[in-house]
Parts: C-alpha cells; structure tokens; sequence
C-alpha cells in the first residue's frame, strides 16, 4: 500500500521510478527518496529488530541519528551490514535486507528474548552465567555472540576502491544548513579559501522544511541565491555528501565523502577521505531532535516529530495516516501543522506544559487541530505498529485518562545541539536552562598549538535554534573565524530570519513524570542496544554513578548511533536519580567519528602489494625474472634463494653456499643502509656514536664498528669507511637505516646541537653488490678497469675508480669469510653493472645468493647478526666483541651504562659455538636447561640458541648460542629440550667454524 | 552484600529490580588505615583485593581521583596471554592468566574471560626465530603455547588471508588458553568484593600530597582531608610520575597516547585472538559483535586520551590486508589511553627510597592482562617485603642494568 501523499515531496522526482528489493520484496520508491522514505512509502515501518531482546524496530528518524532502521546493503563482493535506511539514497537494483533476526523480520525467534526482559536487566549478565566455569566459553558466550552483533559479517574482498584527499584551508565548514551557508559566505568574502562540507545531498538543512523566512525570501530560495554567491567565489570550494568525521589536533579534520554509495554504476572510487589542514574550523551541524521517555515509546510508528515533517515535507510520505503529536516544546506544532497541511489526521496533539506553546500552537489550534495541555503518553500499545496511545497527566503516575486508536505517534522532547566536532577536540559545554541542552561553551573552545582557539561552533550546533538567531550567530561565526585565519571581514549586512514567538520549552526526562516501575521498564532511551530508564535507576542504585559508569553497565549510548539519540535523555535520567543536577553530571565523551566510516575509506589507495611502500632495489626486477622467493626486511623485499630447476628452496640455499665458498657468488646488497656523515667534527661524533675509534681510521679504510644504546646493548653494527678528512660513510643493517639515522639526529639535535656534522641516508642513492668467493678477483679482473690486487687493495681497504666502464666504489670487505668486494655504484647503475658482473662471471661459475646463504656462510665464520645474536639485552662484551670496543675513548654512548653492575656481573651469558652430538640441527630458539626451577616454578635454564643453520661447508649442523660461562666451558655438553619434548644435545665449541685463521678473506 | 546468581536476578525480577543494593559501598575516608593504595583501577582494587584475601589486611582504603575503573582499566583492547619470552614476564602474567580463569566464581562477578585463544602471527623469518624461541622458553616456564602453521591458522581464523603479496603468514604462536575479558567488569568485580571485604573504595579524591617523617611515609594528603597510613600503594599508571614527585622521588616512566578503535557490530565471524606485529595491529570480536582493533602508539609523549589519525590509518590498512572482509566495515569509534613506559617497556612492582611506599606501574601497552597477577604479587610485597612474582620487576633494575626487555618477542604491543 502506498502512503504517498499527492502533491507533496520536494526532494522526490514522481518522474523517475525507482525499484528496490527489501528482504527479497521487489518495491517502487522515486529518485530523490531515501532508503527509509521508499520504505514507508510502502508502508514498511517495521525494519528491523533490537539488539538485546531483539523487539520489533521502526524507522524513528531521518538522518544520521537513526538507530533502528540499519540493514544490509548489497551482495557478496559489495554487501555491506548496518547501513542506515535514513541516509542511503535509493538507486535502481538497490537490495536491502533487514538485521539481527531469525528466521524473519516478522517472526523472530530470538524476540522470546523480550518475553524475558524483566528478568534481563543492564547489566544482569554480571550477576549471571557465572557458574559453571566451563559454560562461560562452550555455552553462554557461544550464545550470547550469535544474538548479539545485528547485521552479517561480509564475506567477500571488497570489489571497490578508495582514495585519499589533501587539502589546506584558511576555514573549513562542517554543515550545509543556512547556518554553514552564511558562515561560508562571510568568511569568503574576506578571501579566505574556505570548504564547505555538507553530509547529505541537500543543501540548506532543515530550513525549507521548518518555513519561516530569511530576508523576506522563503527558505528555499535564499538558500539557492547564497548557494549561487559562493559558487560565484573562486575561493570557495563546496562538497555535498561529505561529513565532517573528525576534528584532530592542530587543525586536522577528516571529511568522509561518499561517491558512488548513491549511483553504484558510477566508475571511480566510492568513498574518498579527505584529509584537511584546516586554520579555523566551523561546526554548523545543527541539532538532533530528542525523543520522550514513555512507555512503548520504541513501538513502530513512533517517530521524532521533526523525522515525520522531513517523510512527509521532502518525500511526501505519510508515516501514518491518524497521529497523535506530543511534546514539551513548540517545534513540534510544526509538524502538527505539516501533517494537517498533508491531508494527515493529526488526532490531538499533547502538550506536556500546562499552559501550552506560542504562536505556532495558535497557528495549529487555527486548523482545527486538538491540543491538551499538562497531558502526556501513559503508554503506547502495538505489537509490530502502534495501535494505540494511553493518555494520562503529565503530573501523576500515569493513570489513564483515555485510550485514543492511532497509527503513529510523532514525539518531540526538545533538540541538543550536535556538538560531537566541536567536543572531539577538547571543546568543552555548558547547560542550557532555558532550551534543556548542553550547548558548546565559547570560552572553552578547542585550542591549537598557540593557545588560541580554532574552533567556532555556529547555528543551531550553538545552541540557537531559531532561524534569526541562527543566522545571525552564523554570520558572526563566519566573519570571527575569517579574522582568526588571519583575514579582513567585510562589513556586508547579516540577513535577517523571521522570528517566531516561542513558549518556552519545559524539560519532561519522564513522561509521566511519577510513571510507575512497569512503565519505566517500558519507556526505552537507547532503542537499539535495549536500554530503559528503569536500567539506568537500576545502574544508579547500584553505585554505577558516573556517567560513564552507567553507559558501560547499561550500553546507554554505545550503539552504532552512539547514543545520538539516547544520550541526553539517559543523562537527565541519570542525574535526577542520583539527585544532582545535570551538569554535575556531565557528559560521556565525544569521539570521532561523527557517525561510522568505512576501514575502506581509512585505508584509501593503499592496498595490496602497496598497502606499505615498497622498496625495490635496483636489480628487483632481475630477481623477480629468476625466480627468487622473497624475504620482507622492513619495507624491502630480499631475495632469500633463487631456486633453479625444480630445486626446493633448502636445496637451493646449499647449492648456493657452496658455489660461493668453491667458486663465486654475487649478492644484492643495495638495502643495506648507507648513512653520510660528514663536517669538521664528524670524527668526534662517530667517537661517541660507535663503541670503537672512529677519528684515527684513514680515509681509503674501513672499519667494523659497534653501536650501543644509551643502555649498552649492542643495537646496529656494519663498516664505517672514511672517505676523506671530514667525510665518513657508516653502514648500518638493512632493517636498521632509519632508525639509525633518526638515532643520530636525535643526538646531533638535542645534545650535540653545537656540532658541525650533518647527516644523510643515501641508501638508495647506491646500488650494492658483493662479488664473494675465491675467484672473486679474478672476475672484476675480467671487467678491468681498475686495480684490484691485494697489495692496492687490501682487506678493509676501499677505493674509488671503474669497473667496465662503470665509476665505482669497491670496498674490500667481507661477511662470509671469503675474498670478496662490495661493488657501489649510483643506483641508476646498478642494474647495468649486475648485468655486466652476470657476463663476466660466467666462465667462473658465479651465480646469485640470497639472504639465506649469506646467513649461513656468517654463521659459519662465527660472525654475529643483529637481531639474532641481539635481541636488546645482549651487550658486545657478551659476544666476544670486547676488541671492538676502544680502550682508549673517554666515553661511547652505552660506556656507563656498560658499567652497571649487572653488566659487568660474571654470570652474564656469552657467546659460543655449539655443535650438535649428531650431527644434526638444533632448534631454533631452544633453551640449554640446567636442574631445578626458580621461586616461580620455572624451569632453570643456562644458555640458548641464537642461530642454528645446517652448514653445507661443513656437511652439519651448526650453531651460535649465549651460555652460561660459555668460553669457559668449551667441550661440555648441554640439553636442549625441544618443544616436542625431544632432547638434543650439543657441545660448546668456538664460534668460528670455518677458516679461523681468516686466511680466505685475506688472500 | 547480595551474592549474585541467575536465581537472584529472577528473585530481583518481581520488584522490577528495585532491591538490588550498591554494588560498593560510597563511605566518607577515615582518619586512618593500615594500607592506601591510590588508584581505583584494576591492579589497584586487586591490590587491595589479594591484601585482604591473602593476607587478612584488610583496614585498607582505594583512593581514587576519578571513576573506578576509568584509567586504562576501561580503556584497552582487553587481549589476555603470557606467552612472554622472559622468564620474570612469563611468571607474573601467567600467574593473571591462571587467576582470571578462576576470577568470575572467586569474585562473584562475571567478568566474562573468554580463553577463547590468541594467535601472533609470523610474518617474516625473524618473526618465525623469534616465536620459535618464545614457545621454546614458554615451555620451560609452565605456559602452555604452541607453534602453529598457516593451515592451522586458517582453521582457527578462517577470515584471514594468508597469502598477501608482502607479508605471507608464516605460522604463528599459539596460546589456546588466552583469550579477552570484559574490561569494565574487571575493576567492578574486583571493587564490589573489596567494599564486601569492608575496605573502603573512596572515588572523586585526590592525593594531593604524601606525607612523611624521617624517610618514612606517615599519610597522604587528599582533597577530601589528610588521612594516616603504614603503608602506602601507588598505582595510578600514566600519573605515576607525578604521585613519586609528591613522594619525593623520579621514576624512569614516559606518557605516550596508545589508540585503539572499533568497528560496528556484526554477527561473529572470528574467534580468537589475532595479533600480526610486523604490519602493526591486533584484532578481536568482542560478544557485542565489534571488532576491537589496536595499533601503535602516538610517536611523541602526552597526556592527552584523545584519539589521532596516523596510527589509526596505518593499523587499519594493515588489517585490511590481514582480514580483507574488514573493508567494507566501519568504525565506529576510536580512542586513546595513556600508557606509562619504561626503559625496557617491562613494568616497576618495587619498594621505593620512602619506607613504606610501594609502586606498581610502567605497564605500558599490556597492563590490562596483568591485574589479577600484578595484584597478587604486589599484596604479598606489601604484606611481606617481597614477592617472587615482583622480586625482579625492581626499582633497582634500572641502576643494576638488569633490564627485563620483551621488545624481541613483543613487537608492537604487548
């Protein structure tokens, strides 16, 4: 049946059918309708169900307030659950299904939930399923999770895409009512760049649905000649269906537009978050209309009285066709003298004052509408639709007066500001006696980072909610917060709202105000997670007194509205059951965002193989081509092995290892991180920064240094060479370049400010490739250009010069014990001389390695790496690295902590070799047991594994670990448990495995 | 005190729940008692809670500048595990675990722990070394954990995509025993059995200064009036500094802003745990049906609890690319809380240089887990003068160099 109402809707095309399906049921609605409006015009009013006791849900409101009318939009690779009815707009083959029942919307199981609801109060699942212990997981969780969580998980990868938007502005406005359209105006008068951002489709808010008129001119009207005016303005810029999400420090504010929601066929991203800088931000968000607390207020076809004027105004739906208005304020004759406009039978309307409204109750009692004053709703009945209202005193206990038949109920019990943007950043409130509201309090305005307040709150999100006044304040808003941004307002006239004579409001938390227990245990504040007044009495009379105590033990407010609705009432509650006032209360906080954004949108372009940057080396496209399988070190992928023929990964890392000890290997080593650092006292930084000398090294050296944290512990190592007086080049381990870079600038910043030495990363400025192996020399000889022979070139020694044809930098340096160079070039060249080192190594055998074989072939020269040996309690000392650390130095960040008597205790575990009794491997990680526990029960260790490899030099397994008096002890034999409870047992041997004497590398 | 059970509820019923009682008690401070302990948060009301069940003591009074429980109590991702790599760690935190599996039927209070268990996953060979090494430690230490391959992750998780393009899932460490709690019930739980135990938990009071003699402490000062005590227990988290100040002495604690947020709520479709620290986040299905998410903390120091964006950006790409069903969900809230951290990120339960002051804190990212065990071993250090749950977590430590560092095994929170 349709409730379309003729000749009304201004937002509906009757032009443009649209069809849609709800729970399978195809429907008609007109482009410009939302999702919601379609519905009742189909007379759909039940839409889904609650979330505790899962009662029957209607449509209550229009906007992003809505708590109840929350479906699932879509299917498989576009389904998404929760979506609210009240602002998707419809398109055609829009499918809807409603949430959180089984097996039906009409019929529900899990509403016998509600049958039981005196005996599941907030928070009654504290006091219960506690015994037994076991049931918590296997039985009363299982259950309690799958009748809670309203809509469905989705299945699928999300088909669409995002994008991310950056944009400066002198001011941003949140809020395209006339308040944000005169704030925009004013403030882009004065040339600021100004965005003006609106979460609907529609410009102009709630002003041509109120009436009332600005500068003589209907609201519609002035909004179109302002709209006109700022679009005229260059400096302007204006986007509908964007919120405003967030407001973060220092002028951060994100804005969430939605693209394609609206028209799915549309190409190109669906949502983009917009990302703004913004100098001064305006709040003009309006205000959300508050329900009354009575019993039965939550039956569909209750709705807010301002929700029923927007379906029948904007859409020309009729939610019900005999209505019975209530209220404590005169906004709600509006609606009254909407739906009488419509063709709707507004029964009576019931005024909870005793002497009535003003001039708009006139208005209404002109057009033949009933008004009784000093009335209230006692009740309202209906299962799955209101059927009829209860009617009683205000003042009393809710005795019914009489009993009216009618099919919905517009509510109104006064508006609340929307001061979420204002408050997510520190904005404080104050308490509005005259209108019952917190409003944001101007002399506690969120301040940036200069003391001075950026945030204005403007209109109705000010706390004035009559057009003039809105306007006014708007304008004035717009005009401070121009200055604020550093601009001149000009003097342009503020237009003029007509004014209402208004009654003033009087506050009713509870209607009746003495209503019994049975019907406070019926009059609901949060409707969607099941809250009632009776649970905040209960909550308070339980000690639950704060306000955040009674939110969490009631869920008061914790919804997918985030109490936008509930939270005022459920205060007021609050306060007069503990008998303070209001404001001694207080508020539960504000948190972005404003209402909920898609992860989709936070994440924006990046995802898949670039949701983190990718770093790619010079020569990652040649591994990728030889089918390495990759190793992610930080942002970077590493070759790990290049497996050939067929080969597993392990097979390859042998062969690897292998060729490079017998023959010659190559290996990328561009990520290593490369850090310049240079100026007349470079020498005396690296001093202090490594735990060796570094001042007295001679430019064509290089030297191994260590790195300590300001705790001692060993944090980064590599080979520092110095290039020339004031010039040192210092790698560091590839995971390590950036915080090793950020370590040394936080020391020249904050300590060392005085000092000449400036720093660079020039990681990727170079390509690095090692050319290891006992015929290493023998291809660089083979490219020529260059003396390579030891007696120029010496290990530790590096030089610059070409290499076929390539300018270079070769250090002759080592991490595997053979002879070997590290070849730098300028990255754009790195490429090329990989290729050029392919050819010449050829005839030699060379082949590539990976991370794997040069792990291996460390591990088996008994050298240490960062990250395996260390773990950010292991200082050098521990590791045999004492000749590393100068004797001569004054100090080295680490020396007086390397002091501490724990550093120096003798029972400090130390590095050594173990050497499997079988040959075999050791577990990673394994532990060295030795008797008893500890006064905790644990098992008492002596030592663990730090690296354990099957070595293909040595054709077994080999193994570093920190022992307790470990050099000591070379030749005992320890046991390690493995987690399968099998035991291996190993000797403590040296730690160099392989050529000790380092005749290899030497040569 | 009325003893909680579904028979009393459905008794309660027939007077629509107008009988119940205050869960605790609201009394004016008195002159004097034998232990203080500021701070009404979790391990403070358990400290309290394990001074009177374990020791007899129970002349105790909680003070608490706010609302019990409102700190970092009720503010966490509420993730329970102790599968730690250091042995003092492992000690203390399976300790907590092994007494909230007991803590709904010892408090009379549910506070919903759901060892519902908690994967961290390895998504780089370092990570597998690392978590090979923890199950290796774990095993000696009594914690019962398990290294699980990614077929096995899949079953527990079947949302999760384990073949991304940069950080394949390599395994993971399993804890089937973890799992989560209901935060907020915690700290109620524990401060109803603390008021039944006639300790007074004293809210909206703040010490405004310690009071002392002769190197020892005598009382503090509050904003409701000086009160006299023997011994005093500082808990208060993110403000310890400013209490040891008073005290007249310097902690080696810094104040950094850890977020966390929430999608809407959806029908259950995870079931543990989940933690992948090389792309840096976490996630959970709380029994409401949202996924509770953390990240990173703010990388500068402050007192501020208010949600910013950067991390927020980051965790969630990250998990999107974990869980890629999450993308079409919302947030529906984010926030932040304030974690006190040490040098070596491991927490302080000491003696102090005032006789008679102790301080718990420091817990960093991870102290939420912790409340039960952290309150046992700081009653008995109280009670006693030490406790082997709290002997190595020392003042000292940080003097002697004797540093208790998870950072290899922990990652971005722990």
């Amino acid at each position: 049946m349709s409730t379309r109402i003729a000749n009304q809707g201004r937002l509906i095309d009757r032009s443009k059918p649209v069809r849609f399906t709800f729970n399978g049921k195809s429907l008609q609605g007109y482009a410009g309708d939302t999702l919601a409006s379609a519905l009742l015009a189909n007379d759909q009013m039940l839409v889904g169900r609650s979330f505790k006791y899962h009662r029957p849900r209607g449509i209550v409101a229009s906007g992003a307030e809505e708590p109840n009318a929350l479906v699932g939009l879509g299917q498989g690779e576009t389904f998404e659950p929760n979506q609210r009815a009240t602002t998707t707009e419809l398109f055609d083959g829009l499918t809807a299904q409603s949430q959180n029942h089984w097996p039906s919307l009409e019929f529900d199981i899990g509403a016998v939930n509600s049958a039981f609801a005196r005996f599941l109060p907030g928070g009654f699942y504290y006091k219960t399923f506690i015994h037994p212990r076991a049931f918590w997981k296997h039985v009363y969780e299982p259950f309690i999770r799958q009748s809670a969580g309203l809509g469905k998980a989705p299945k699928d990868r999300d088909a669409d895409t995002y994008e991310h938007f950056y944009v400066f502005a002198d001011l941003v406005v949140i809020g395209g009512g006339v308040a944000g359209l005169q704030a925009a105006k004013a403030a882009g008068e004065t040339g600021a760049r100004v965005l003006l951002i609106e979460q609907t489709a529609h410009w102009g808010g709630r002003a041509p649905v109120d009436g009332g008129e600005i500068d003589g001119m209907a609201p519609e009207d002035w909004i179109a000649q302002t709209l006109d005016a700022l679009r005229a303005m260059p400096n302007v810029t204006l986007r509908a269906r964007c919120m405003g999400s967030g407001v973060y420090d220092h002028g951060y504010v994100l804005g969430y537009e939605r693209l394609t929601d609206h028209a799915p066929e549309t190409a190109g991203p669906r949502h983009r978050l917009w990302r703004i800088r913004a100098g001064q931000v305006i709040t003009a968000t309006g205000a959300i209309e508050r329900p009354l607390s009575f019993a039965g207020n939550d039956v569909p076809g209750v709705m807010l009285a301002s929700a029923m004027r927007d379906y029948a105004v904007n859409y020309g739906v009729a939610p019900g066709r005999r209505v019975i208005v209530v209220t404590n304020n005169d906004d709600a004759y509006r609606t009254a003298i909407a739906l009488k406009r419509a063709g709707i039978d507004v029964l009576r309307v019931l005024d909870a004052r005793t002497s009535g409204g003003g001039a708009l109750m006139e208005e209404a009692k002109a057009q033949g509408i009933r008004i009784d004053c000093g009335r209230a709703i006692a009740k309202v009945t209906g299962g799955k639709r209101v059927a009829k209202v209860a009617i009683c005193a205000q003042e009393g206990q809710g005795a019914a007066l009489e009993e009216v038949a009618c099919d919905a109920v517009a509510m109104s019990g006064g508006w609340s500001p929307v001061v979420h943007l204002w408050s997510h950043c520190g904005g404080k409130l104050i308490w509005d006696d005259a209108w019952a509201m917190f409003r944001p309090d101007p002399a506690r305005a969120p301040t940036g980072a200069d003391g001075r307040p950026f945030v204005t709150a403007a209109g109705a999100a000010n706390g004035e909610l009559t057009l003039g006044a809105t306007l006014a304040d708007a304008d004035a808003a717009g005009k401070a917060a121009a200055k604020s941004a550093g601009f001149k307002p000009r003097r342009i006239r503020t237009p003029q709202g007509s004014v209402t004579d208004e009654a003033p409001l009087v506050p009713v938390w509870l209607m009746p105000r003495a209503a019994k227990v049975e019907l406070r245990a019926k009059a609901w504040l949060d409707y969607q997670n099941d809250v009632k007044v009776s649970d905040v009495q209960l909550a308070a009379r339980e000690g639950y007194e704060s306000v955040e105590h009674t939110k969490r033990y009631t869920t008061l407010g914790m919804a997918t509205d985030q109490g936008k609705l509930s939270n005022i009432n459920g205060l007021a509650t609050l306060s007069e059951a503990l008998g303070e006032a209001i404001p001694q209360v207080g508020t539960t906080t504000f948190r972005p965002p404003y209402t909920p954004i898609s992860f989709g949108a936070i994440a924006g372009e990046a995802r898949g193989a670039v949701f983190q940057p990718l770093r790619r080396t010079p020569i990652h496209d040649w591994h990728e081509a030889h089918g390495a399988t990759w190793e992610p070190v930080g942002q970077w992928r590493r070759p790990y092995t290049y497996p050939q023929n067929g080969e597993t990964p392990h097979d390859a890392v042998m062969r690897e290892v292998r060729n490079t000890r017998q023959a010659v290997g190559m290996l990328d080593a561009s990520t290593l991180g490369k850090i310049l650092v240079r100026g007349p006292d470079a020498g005396r930084f690296l001093d202090l920064l490594y735990t060796n000398m570094m001042s007295t090294l001679k430019p064509g050296k290089c030297r191994y240094g260590l790195m300590c944290s300001e705790n001692g512990f060993l944090m980064d190592d590599g080979v520092v060479a110095r290039i020339d007086e004031e010039t040192f080049l210092c790698h560091t381990t590839t995971g390590g370049a950036e915080h090793i870079h950020a370590h040394m600038e936080e020391w020249l910043q904050t300590e060392w400010w005085d000092w000449q030495v400036y720093t660079a990363n020039v990681t990727e400025q170079y390509a690095q490739i090692a050319v290891v192996g006992p015929k290493a020399r023998a291809v660089l000889e083979k490219l020529g250009g260059m003396d390579v022979s030891k007696e120029t070139l010496p290990f530790m020694a590096w030089a610059d010069g070409t290499l076929g044809g390539i300018g270079v930098r070769l250090y002759r340096i080592s991490f595997s014990g053979e002879l070997s160079y590290e070849i730098a070039v300028r990255a754009g060249q790195g490429r090329a001389l990989w290729d050029r080192l392919t050819q010449a190594g050829a005839e030699f055998g060379m082949m590539p390695y990976g991370t794997e074989a040069l792990h291996i072939m460390r591990a088996e020269k008994g050298f240490i790496m960062i990250g395996d040996e260390t773990d950010g309690t292991v200082i050098p000392q521990d590791l045999g690295l004492g000749w590393a650390i100068s004797k001569k130095k004054e100090d080295y960040l680490g020396k007086r902590a390397q002091q501490r008597s724990h550093m120096t205790d003798p029972t400090r575990w130390k590095l050594v070799g173990l050497e499997t009794l079988d040959g075999g491997v050791l577990p990673d990680g394994a532990y060295a047991v030795a008797e008893g526990t500890n006064a905790n029960g644990q098992r008492n260790v002596q030592g663990r594994v730090t690296s354990t490899y099957q070595s293909p030099t040595l054709g077994r397994g080999i193994a570093m670990g920190l022992v307790l008096h470990g050099p000591d002890r070379m030749g005992e034999v320890l046991e390690f448990p493995g987690t399968d409870g099998k035991i291996s047992k190993a000797r403590i041997v040296d730690p160099v495995f392989y050529d000790k004497d380092g005749e290899k590398q030497n040569v | 005190m009325k003893r909680y059970s579904a028979f009393a509820v459905a008794r309660e019923a027939l007077s629509y729940h107008t009988g119940w009682g205050r869960a605790w008690r609201a009394p004016e401070p008195k002159p004097r008692y034998d232990v203080i302990i500021v701070g009404a948060g979790g391990h403070g009301l358990a400290t309290a809670y394990y001074l009177g069940k374990n020791f007899g003591i129970t002349n105790v009074a909680v003070l608490e500048k706010g609302w019990l429980g409102g700190g970092n109590t009720g503010r966490n991702t509420t993730i329970i595990r102790s599968n730690y790599l250091q042995d003092p760690s492992a000690a203390i935190y399976e300790k907590s675990r092994a007494l909230y599996e007991n803590l709904s039927q010892d408090l009379n209070y549910n506070v919903m722990f759901s060892p519902r268990g908690v994967i961290m996953l390895a998504q780089t060979e370092h990570e597998v070394r690392g978590y090979r090494r923890t199950a290796h430690a774990n095993a000696l230490q009594g914690v019962t954990t398990e290294w699980i391959s990614p077929a096995r992750v899949k079953e527990l998780v079947p949302i999760i995509n384990l073949d991304g393009p940069r950080y394949p899932v390599l395994g993971g460490l399993w804890q089937a025993r973890g799992g989560t709690a209901r935060h907020d019930a915690v700290a109620w739980g524990y401060a109803r059995a603390c008021s039944a135990m006639g300790m007074d938990i004293i809210q909206q009071c703040e010490v405004t200064g310690v009071r002392r003699e002769g190197g020892k402490v005598m009382g503090v000062d509050t904003t409701r009036g000086a009160i006299d005590c023997d011994k005093l227990g500082i808990v208060v988290a993110g403000h310890s500094g400013v209490l040891a100040d008073m005290a007249g002495f310097r902690l080696p604690i810094e104040s950094v802003a850890l977020q966390a947020l929430v999608s809407e709520p959806i029908k259950p479709c995870m079931d543990v745990v989940v933690m992948a620290n090389t792309v840096h986040g976490y996630m959970s299905q709380s029994d409401k049906g949202e996924m509770v998410i953390g990240g990173g903390a703010d990388g500068y120091n402050n007192y501020t609890q208010r949600g910013s964006f950067h991390h927020v950006e980051e965790t969630v790409r990250a998990l999107i690319e974990t869980f890629p069903m999450i993308s079409r969900l919302k947030m529906l809230r984010q926030w932040g809380g304030i974690v006190d951290m040490t040098g070596d990120r491991s927490p302080i339960l000491s003696k102090t240089p005032v006789e008679g002051v102790f301080i718990n804190c420091g817990w960093g990212t991870g102290g939420f887990k912790a409340i039960p065990g952290s309150g046992w071993g700081m009653a008995e250090l109280i009670a006693k003068g030490h406790s082997p749950l709290t002997d190595a977590f020392s003042l000292d430590r940080f003097k002697e160099g004797r540093f208790i560092d998870e950072s290899v095994a922990a990652g971005v929170a722990h």
